[in-house]
């Protein structure tokens, strides 16, 4: 019996890799259906299960006691901080555990590396030994991947902290300096032409300055980058790790890395394209342009202030409302009360809907999932191309805590920096009530033609205490 | 052995496919598949550990001890952070009724 297992044991891992990678395409599918996400990501998990397990029975595994301490307090950390974290904080622990898993994938890299030059003897200069395997000598090409999978693995786990201390507000200035994007290119070639020199001239040295430039890099990209476009930034991350995670398994041999790395690589690539679109931002201009501050011209009038009461009564009286969720809300953590107060109106005869800009709040599709979280059903929430053309026939519209993604500046000024980007047509509306906390200017730093606007209105407050206040209101007449 | 070209069809096809899943996915499902691609590239883990399974120097056993810890929390915190978002997609019934409302 054990002589068979022992026989057997090889395929039976191989075929466990391959369920693991049959399990992430079939998760990742239903993911993208709602009816379905929710099994796609427990499918997706066994998959991991079975393929973590699997590896356990490997032959020839070492320091067990090493995998399973790095494995056990790492999963508990992960797992606890992930539960914990509040819903509006989830965009900088997406970026959090990218980044960790750009940086695990740097590392095996490195080790291959490493390997390569402790192993020279045996293997010809510029080939890798297959330690997880057979112990051949993979071919040069196996060298470029574990390359490749290092400079682009090391670059996300930089660049993805950085991402996560900008949301997080820890690091909350854009680093920029005259030239920069030049000096970057050069830090660029010179890591990759370091790299690609490695392949020639083993030395243990030139790989830790290898690593290392390709972390500064990682941080010398993002630094510079504002918070505005970090869901874009992110998002890019997510297909660099991928990428890696594929190269680094080809290094390994292992199929469902491969596989399951080059999915995400390719997905997330088409995500950020998706993402920068929507913003009307190309990649090349959030990574190397930049944004906010100057340009477009000053905005003439006065923001005209209301009070909740008033607010309250127009909205009651309105045959349509529109309510659109901004950053303002998610920090607020006003969906909940945003709900109750649109069941308040729902009850009234008015008729709400909700305007989800793309790239409303931190990342897209934000907004739908504190609004879900809140219990609003599908089917008042919809998508700007669908939304836009309704704003002429509404009574009031409700902006709470948006604002470049409603400023009318980007359709009529060519000078500003957020022309082109498509918005919400609030300023089409018959109404609009803007809450806001105070009276700077948005993310973007720009100024919003719409709090300007004769027909609107500003509510000023937090969000959560400006919506408790309508519903005050609502609930006295 | 995967050979280069044997890699190139395996990446070639896996791209296609990863293309093909995302251009059909509703704007509200962005975020959470985003978390849910990020957990997927946690399978760095299994790799992670067959480095660390096979090291022999210092240096390979404490590079790979990072790499098994950092995979184990993109592993696990993707898998926790997307559940928790998706767990706001259960299937709701349409009108006012308390089915679907659980927890």
């Amino acid at each position: 019996m054990m002589e068979m297992i022992q026989q057997y044991l090889p395929t039976l891992i191989k075929a466990s890799y391959f369920l693991a990678a049959i399990l992430f395409i079939t998760g990742l599918r239903r993911m993208s259906t709602p009816g379905t996400a929710r099994g796609g990501i427990v499918w997706a998990g066994i998959g991991m299960l079975i393929a973590t397990i699997a590896t356990f029975l490997l032959p020839d595994m070492h320091n067990m006691v090493l995998i399973l301490a790095a494995l056990v307090t790492s999963t508990v950390l992960a797992w606890v901080s992930g539960k914990k974290v509040a819903m509006t904080d989830m965009p900088q622990m997406v970026a959090l555990y990218n980044g960790m898993g750009g940086g695990s994938a740097a590392f095996i890299g490195a080790m291959a590396l490493f390997n390569a030059v402790d192993h020279l003897g045996g293997c010809q200069a510029g080939t890798i030994v297959d330690t997880a395997n057979t112990h051949d000598c993979l071919s040069g090409v196996t060298m470029v991947f574990a390359v490749v999978g290092v400079f682009i693995g090391a670059i996300s786990l930089s660049g993805s902290l950085v991402a996560f201390g900008k949301l997080q507000g820890w690091i909350d200035k854009r680093y920029t300096f005259p030239g920069q994007h030049f000096f970057n290119g050069i830090v660029a070639i010179a890591t990759l032409g370091l790299g690609f020199y490695l392949m020639k001239d083993m030395n243990a040295n030139y790989i830790w300055i290898f690593f290392g430039l390709s972390l500064l890099l990682g941080l010398l990209m993002t630094m510079p980058i504002g918070g505005a476009d970090m869901p874009v930034v992110i998002s890019l991350y997510n297909a660099f790790t991928g990428l890696a995670v594929s190269f680094e398994g080809f290094v390994l041999q292992n199929e469902a890395m491969i596989i399951a790395g080059m999915l995400v690589g390719s997905a997330g690539t088409l995500l950020t394209q998706e993402m920068a679109k929507a913003m009307n931002r190309s990649l090349g201009s959030v990574l190397f342009g930049s944004m906010g501050g100057s340009g477009g011209a000053a905005i003439e009038g006065e923001m005209k202030e209301i009070e909740a009461q008033d607010a309250a009564i127009q909205m009651a009286f309105a045959d349509r409302v529109i309510v659109i969720p901004g950053y303002g809300m998610a920090v607020a953590q006003a969906q909940h009360k945003l709900w109750e107060m649109t069941q308040i109106l729902l009850d009234k005869g008015v008729d709400v809907k909700f305007a989800i800009h793309p790239v409303a709040g931190r990342m897209p599709g934000h907004m739908n999932v504190l609004l879900a979280e809140a219990g609003v059903p599908y089917d008042l929430i919809e998508d700007m191309e669908d939304i836009n053309s309704q704003f002429k026939q509404t009574d009031v519209a409700l902006v709470i805590g948006a604002n470049d993604v409603v400023n009318p500046v980007a359709k009529t000024d060519p000078e500003s920096p957020i022309y082109g980007m498509p918005i919400l047509n609030v300023d089409e509306a018959k109404n609009s009530i803007v809450i806001k906390r105070g009276k700077g200017t948005g993310f973007a730093g720009i100024q919003n033609a719409l709090f300007f606007a004769e027909n609107n209105k500003m509510l000023y407050g937090d969000a959560q205490d400006a919506i408790a206040k309508l519903i005050q209101g609502l609930k006295a007449l | 052995m995967i050979d280069g070209f044997i890699a190139l069809y395996i990446f070639a096809l896996a791209a296609i496919l990863g293309f093909e899943i995302i251009s059909k996915v509703p704007v509200i499902l962005h975020t959470p598949l985003m978390s849910g691609s990020n957990f997927i590239h946690g399978i760095v883990l299994v790799g992670a550990m067959i480095a660390l399974g096979h090291a022999d120097t210092t240096l390979e056993k404490v590079f790979g001890f990072i790499a098994v810890f950092l995979g184990a929390g993109n592993a696990a915190g993707g898998y926790v952070v997307t559940e928790r978002m998706l767990e706001m997609f259960k299937p709701r019934v349409k009108k006012d009724d308390k089915d679907g409302e659980g927890s």
